[in-house]
């Protein structure tokens, strides 16, 4: 059984494990990486140039195939993010940001409302958004009709490898919104990868947990197997619970009975 | 859940798998409507139409004597309907715009708010600038059944008339949700076509309306086809464990959506439901034009027949007897505003 | 004159354009992404754009991040 390309914005892809790049050790582990995982999209950010010391420029690292994703962070505002996004398509990579506003150094959530701000100001610049929120469905409702490509809920608190632990609320996004769902943050093993696609959903980001292992390449591919095992589970239509029948109360005896109701 | 399983369901036929899905749904159903039952009445209108529908006692070539109430005469019946407790009420009329337009309706909406908290109608399709209307005229809820989703089946039964339009008809929900109609009913009528083709189907328009009116407060029905006037008209018979099977798989799949069960089921099999899904029923009905108090039984012409007589204060009595919580009302009324 | 690159003040002893000042203060040349005054300078502008006593230049590029 084959699955359907993942399509965003108009663009297909046969990965559905996307890289962040942040936290790896050095730029060899991270381009191994990229390709032991066969990632098609990551994420990078916008920093100041360091004036003083030369450093290796990233991009030198990711394939050209790979789709740039450049991430709003840092940003506290949807104004903040707005003029990071504007900045990293100036610098003619590509117009795709992902939108991660986040005013809160304790846990690191993202604020929705900004981020639907931001995410109605850039998707009418013609950008390619994809919002990073706490899964909520009435923001994601608004993500939709303000031009979003996806939805990225969390999974838990981002670098904390927690695993998913907003599953139901992550759920409803994906029974009720028909953007393609991201879950993105917390990830911490291949498993979760995985349970998070036989819930439906579309793709997984996963950063601090490959970036940081002791071995990120083996581990990006086991991130890539793992979701695309996830994936087939949930295209073959997990069996349903099969409904055990309690005989202290029965409930439908009376369709067996010699007397008919009609 | 896939049209498969569904199909797998339905042909499952041990005992253990209906009573499974019977506990699975009574479950459901406990825990998130409790033991309430909503209670509604039906006013039949009119009986004039212009659609001929091969399995209906009122469709348009059949010999009935037609007749339209008006506001004089539905008065009485409302009084009546109100008088035995019924709180929410039901206006049905045939599928005439002739004779049962716009205005009509508004006026019958009007005069009901009188008498009842909520007010709903089982009518042709309209238009969304009709359902808006007739919402600002106080109607909160709209019932319409698409019969079978099977498109051929839906041309060889619904021989002319305007509900020949199947896409029209598809669409109806969509549009009084639009007007901002609160409660909107459908339903598949069983027996017409193929049972698990159809009851998908069925699934898929609420899972749809679902997401673009998440607002709303849906429910279902699954009347199943009998006999009208001693006529049977069944194509393929959907018996009583397939029915039970029907609805509980329906809770279990939709833990909020209402469920409900019209008289054309028996007493005892509408009692054994309320165990398992209903969570709203007709009580006192009668399905003839001015049944209640203006016509003697002998010249009534019902749309179908009655199978649960039972009266109002009967069904209370009932429903407590058996630990439910009739529910005649949950809002008071208020003004529909756009 | 003065201006302010990345938030320190550099003194510029000779009127320059941006393009200069990129290859002057950056290490890199490709990618480098500039702000001047809060507006965003395409690079086939650089060669045209005059610094001026006072300007506030950003000059950003990517990194790694999740």
């Amino acid at each position: 059984m084959t699955d359907t390309p993942l399509v965003i914005a108009g663009k297909s892809f046969t990965s559905r494990f996307f890289l962040g790049t942040g936290k790896f050790k050095n730029k060899k582990d991270l381009s191994d990486s990229i390709a032991a995982g066969g990632s098609q999209i990551v994420t990078v950010a916008l920093r100041r140039i360091d004036l003083d010391h030369h450093e290796e420029n990233i991009l030198e690292h990711i394939p050209p195939h790979v789709t740039l994703l450049t991430n709003t962070s840092g940003a506290r505002t949807a104004q903040e993010a707005v003029r990071i996004a504007r900045l990293a398509r100036a610098s003619g990579c590509g117009d795709w940001v992902k939108i991660e506003v986040i005013n809160d150094s304790k846990y690191l959530l993202p604020d929705n409302q900004e981020t639907i701000k931001a995410t109605e100001i850039l998707a009418a610049e013609g950008f390619v958004v994809l919002p990073y929120i706490s899964p909520d469905l009435y923001a994601a409702r608004a993500l939709v009709k303000a031009g979003a490509a996806t939805v990225m809920p969390l999974g838990s608190f981002i670098g904390s490898n927690q695993g998913i632990k907003t599953k139901e609320f992550i759920q409803v996004l994906i029974n009720e919104i028909e953007l393609p769902i991201v879950v993105d943050a917390g990830i911490g093993a291949p498993s979760d990868a995985a349970q998070a696609m036989e819930m439906g959903a579309d793709a997984v980001l996963v950063n601090t947990a490959v970036a940081t292992a002791q071995n990120p390449v083996v581990l990006a591919r086991a991130f890539a197997l793992a979701v695309e095992a996830g994936r087939l589970a949930y295209l073959s239509g997990l069996p349903l619970e099969r409904f055990i029948a309690n005989a202290s109360s029965p409930l439908t005896g009376f369709l067996y009975d010699d007397i008919p109701t009609n | 859940m896939t049209f498969q399983q569904i199909k797998n369901i339905l042909n499952d036929k041990s005992p253990q798998s209906v009573e499974g899905l019977a506990q699975e749904a009574a479950r459901t159903t406990r825990q998130h409507f409790g033991r309430a039952i909503g209670l509604y009445g039906p006013l039949y209108l009119s009986n004039f139409c212009s659609s001929h529908c091969t399995y209906c006692g009122f469709h348009s070539h059949n010999q009935i004597q037609r007749m339209k109430l008006e506001p004089e005469q539905y008065r009485k019946e409302m009084q009546f309907i109100h008088a035995q407790g019924i709180c929410n009420i039901l206006m049905l009329t045939g599928e005439s715009y002739k004779h049962t337009p716009v205005t009509y309706l508004k006026e019958a909406a009007v005069i009901a708010s009188e008498y009842f908290q909520g007010v709903s109608l089982e009518v042709h399709p309209m238009q969304t600038s009709e359902y808006k209307e007739l919402f600002t005229a106080g109607v909160d809820g709209i019932t319409v059944y698409q019969e079978t989703y099977d498109r051929t089946r839906y041309a060889e039964v619904h021989l002319s008339g305007y509900k020949k339009d199947y896409d029209f008809r598809y669409g109806t929900p969509h549009r009084a949700a639009e007007a901002g109609m609160r409660q909107i009913s459908l339903g598949v009528l069983l027996g017409l076509s193929d049972t698990a083709n159809d009851v998908y189907a069925l699934y898929q328009h609420v899972r749809e309306l679902e997401k673009s009116f998440p607002g709303v407060e849906y429910s279902v029905s699954f009347p199943r086809l009998r006999t009208v006037k001693t006529e049977a008209l069944a194509i393929c018979d959907v018996d009583d464990i397939q029915f039970v099977k029907i609805i509980a798989l329906t809770r279990i799949l939709f833990p909020r959506v209402g469920i409900n069960l019209s008289t054309r089921e028996s007493p005892q099999l509408r009692d054994h439901l309320l165990e398992i899904a209903i969570t709203r029923i007709s009580a006192g009905s009668n399905t003839s034009v001015g049944g209640y108090t203006l016509l003697e039984e002998k010249d009534q012409d019902p749309q179908f027949d009655i199978k649960d007589e039972r009266t109002v204060e009967e069904i209370v009595q009932l429903l407590k007897s058996k630990n439910f919580d009739p529910v005649f009302t949950d809002w008071r009324h208020i003004e529909n505003t756009l | 004159m003065n201006i302010i690159i990345n938030g320190k003040s550099q003194a510029l002893t000779t009127a320059q354009n941006l393009s200069d000042i990129v290859s002057t203060f950056c290490k890199q040349s490709r990618h480098v992404i500039s702000e001047l005054n809060g507006a965003i300078i395409p690079p086939e502008q650089w060669s045209q754009t005059l610094l001026q006593d006072g300007d506030v230049l950003e000059l950003v590029t990517f990194v790694g991040g999740g």
